[in-house]
């Protein structure tokens, strides 16, 4: 059984200008020790979809299932969510600075959290544990700096207390919601090595929300891209950048300047832009921006079915699901395969 | 004179197809003390001493990480700052101590494009009426004249001219920063310095603003100075490329000397710390993982001012300040300010800095971002 099982999730939020459908029948599951990445671009509802489980999202329309080892998180009362959130899975958010209390010791918070959840457990037991969990993350001097305020700490530091505070009582899952997007480069270096460790040493699992694709090939083991509230491919990590079947995956990577080239060629955006969550397209979300549509695709919603004859890799496309037949199209449309695939 | 003749400019003084020169720029800001007498306030040295080029027609891409000084140095070559010290050669006119009025033709050619495309739009004025200011404050286009030039430089851009009399909230975020991209194309400039315009986009929107700036520049032969850190996105854009580190010019190179031979143990670093978006290639690097976070630019560290982080570290980078020089034998347009420069196939993510009291430094660089 699965860690976390998330099934057909629908999350959708009545406002003025009508129903605002965020989260369209989301499925995942994430296993102890697994990294899931979940990618996608502004108003996909990556973060809707990982907050809904954490019972974050007020005043939303919910369905479907969200079963962490066994119990349904959608539907668990509120005191009980609370024994789960924090305790069994832990969450980053993306900017530090506003995640931590500014009035309040860096320490203080992370000992607040630990006998929040551990009533037994005397004040000094948790500031040493709390020292502990920064000397972790690679704060150094934490007993000192223990007692900062968030202030005197710079944004690598933030994100790497707040990384302490999610890990503070070991738990099972760590949902990372954009952790490193605010971050310069050398330090969101840090702090993925950061979480890399703790998985290894720990067997933490791990749902990463993120718009960067370097960010997921850096850490992710499985993939979901996500567009307009739903999946639109799923596979292993290879698959996704190598083999993957869905235009909307082929269109992000192409539009990234070619890396390794380093050429001053034209890049190829995606043209148009993601449709309103409110009037959503009949048919594929994606079929106004896709270099493939067909008829099909403006009138009936391709359902997420298996690509080939592997049972992971799942596609949401009227695309031939055949291997072969899909690359024939793809040299008929965008030429040669990925930029990335040439040199692999 | 003395100061910016000891700096030595990457080109040739005389180099007509050099656009602007920067010549040994500093830029201080004052702290407040709080300390009623206090004759020699602190100073925050965001730009200290910064030369460098840009020719006509090219890019210059500008990086580093936060707080290294490259908005406040893009800043200080428009002039939106004073400068503390220092040269702005444009177009072969010092411009550097200009008052405002005499200023005022050099505005109309070098403009500037920001990152937040929501926060640098008025929203409640028409984005006709917004992409119309440059006309307006310089007095050459009014009514049905300057319209049709608006609508010009709208069409121009990729904005339809029809949505002259719209709100930029009717705009998507794409679109908006379209607007600011035309709002700088106005006087059709010959500089346009970009800070961070992409960074707000996301990924499928951000190549079609990076292919309009192409296609703008092959058409109308603009020179850009492009600030960036996303450094996939700048090697794409740039000719040449100057990285930063707090508020000094590391290394300044054609940009694949820079990513092919960077020889600043800083380059290398930020180099490879980019996520790559390519799973094998991830897997292979060798990542070099920077201690500690950028010290304070209030006490700048001494010597070299990226000894207390450098993997290469030595007693001479702790007393001496490296020149930016060719290093290496390397051709007289790649510049390093490093005393130990990186040689090729060099691995520095196992080195350790070789310092008597190596482990002080650690930490006091370690300690220096609070």
């Amino acid at each position: 059984m699965a860690l976390l099982e998330v099934d057909d999730l629908h999350v959708s939020f009545p406002t003025l200008d009508g129903v605002v459908q965020a989260v369209r029948g989301l499925s995942f599951q994430v296993d102890a020790g697994q990294t899931l990445g979940i990618v996608g671009e502004s108003g996909s509802g990556k973060s809707v979809s990982t907050q809904t489980i954490m019972g974050l999202t007020r005043g939303a329309r919910i369905s479907g299932r969200a079963m962490f080892e066994g119990r349904d998180l959608l539907t668990m009362d509120r005191d009980e969510l609370r024994t789960i959130r924090g305790a069994q899975i832990g969450m980053i958010f993306q900017d530090p600075l506003s995640s931590l209390h500014p009035y309040y010791k860096v320490g203080w918070q992370i000992v607040e959290m630990i006998r929040e959840h551990d009533h037994q457990i005397s004040k000094a037991k948790a500031h040493a544990r709390a020292v502990e969990l920064l000397t972790l993350v690679g704060i150094p001097q934490a007993d000192r700096r223990v007692d900062d305020y968030p202030h005197q700490f710079s944004g690598g530091m933030r994100q790497r207390a707040m990384i302490a505070m999610a890990m503070a009582l070991n738990p099972k899952l760590l949902i990372a919601d954009e952790p490193t997007t605010a971050l310069d480069v050398t330090v969101q270096a840090q702090v993925l090595q950061v979480i890399r460790n703790l998985q290894q040493e720990f067997g933490t699992a791990v749902i990463l929300i993120t718009h960067d694709l370097g960010v997921v090939a850096d850490v992710a083991d499985e993939v979901e891209v996500m567009y307009a509230g739903a999946v639109m491919e799923k596979a292993d990590l290879q698959t996704t950048f190598y083999a993957n079947h869905h235009p909307y995956t082929e269109g992000l990577l192409l539009s990234l300047p070619a890396y390794g080239g380093g050429d001053r060629e034209r890049l190829h955006p995606i043209p148009g832009q993601p449709p309103s969550l409110i009037n959503l397209p009949p048919g594929c979300p994606f079929h106004p921006r896709c270099p493939y549509v067909m008829d099909r695709c403006r009138t009936e919603v391709p359902p997420l079915a298996a690509v080939g004859t592997s049972a992971t890799h799942l596609s949401a496309c009227w695309l031939p699901h055949d291997v072969t037949a899909r690359n024939e199209v793809r040299r008929k449309v965008v030429g040669e395969p990925l930029p990335a695939q040439a040199d692999a | 004179m003395s100061a910016s003749t000891a700096a030595t400019p990457p080109v040739d003084a005389t180099d007509a197809d050099v656009l602007l020169r920067v010549e040994n720029v500093v830029k201080h800001f004052p702290v407040q003390s709080g300390k009623l007498f206090n004759r020699d306030p602190a100073v925050v040295h965001a730009v200290d001493g910064v030369s460098l080029s840009v020719r006509r027609g090219e890019t210059l891409g500008l990086v580093g990480e936060t707080g290294c000084g490259k908005s406040t140095l893009a800043r200080c070559i428009v002039r939106l700052h004073d400068l503390t010290s220092g040269r702005v050669i444009f177009d072969g006119d010092d411009i550097s101590t200009l008052p405002p009025r005499q200023m005022r033709p050099y505005r109309r050619e070098m403009q500037m494009i920001f990152q937040d495309p929501y926060g640098s739009l008025n929203p409640r004025r028409r984005v006709g009426s917004i992409i119309g200011d440059p006309f307006a404050i310089h007095k050459t286009a009014s009514g049905q004249e300057r319209k049709r030039r608006v609508q010009e430089v709208m069409e121009l851009v990729g904005l339809n001219p029809e949505h002259f009399n719209r709100f930029p909230a009717e705009f998507s975020g794409g679109q908006r920063q379209r607007i600011g991209v035309a709002r700088a194309l106005a006087f059709r400039p010959k500089l346009i310095v970009c800070d961070e315009p992409v960074s707000a986009l996301d990924v499928s929107i951000q190549a079609q603003i990076i292919n309009l700036l192409a296609d703008l520049q092959a058409e109308l032969g603009l020179t850009y100075i492009f600030i960036a850190h996303d450094l996939s996105v700048v090697r794409h854009v740039s000719n040449s490329v100057a990285v930063m580190y707090l508020g000094k010019v590391t290394e300044h190179a054609p940009v694949e000397q820079l990513w092919n031979h960077p020889r600043h143990p800083y380059t290398d670093a930020l180099l490879s710390a980019v996520p790559l978006p390519d799973p094998n290639k991830s897997a292979q690097r060798e990542r070099i993982i920077l201690v500690g976070d950028v010290p304070s630019p209030i006490v700048p560290p001494s010597g070299c001012r990226f000894h207390p982080r450098c993997p290469k570290a030595r007693q001479d980078c702790v007393d001496r300040d490296p020149e930016l020089e060719p290093r290496l034998g390397d051709e007289p347009d790649h510049l390093a300010a490093c005393h130990f420069p990186v040689e090729d196939g060099e691995d520095i993510s196992k080195s350790r800095p070789s310092l008597a009291a190596a482990d002080r430094i650690i930490e006091t660089g370690l300690l220096g971002g609070s």
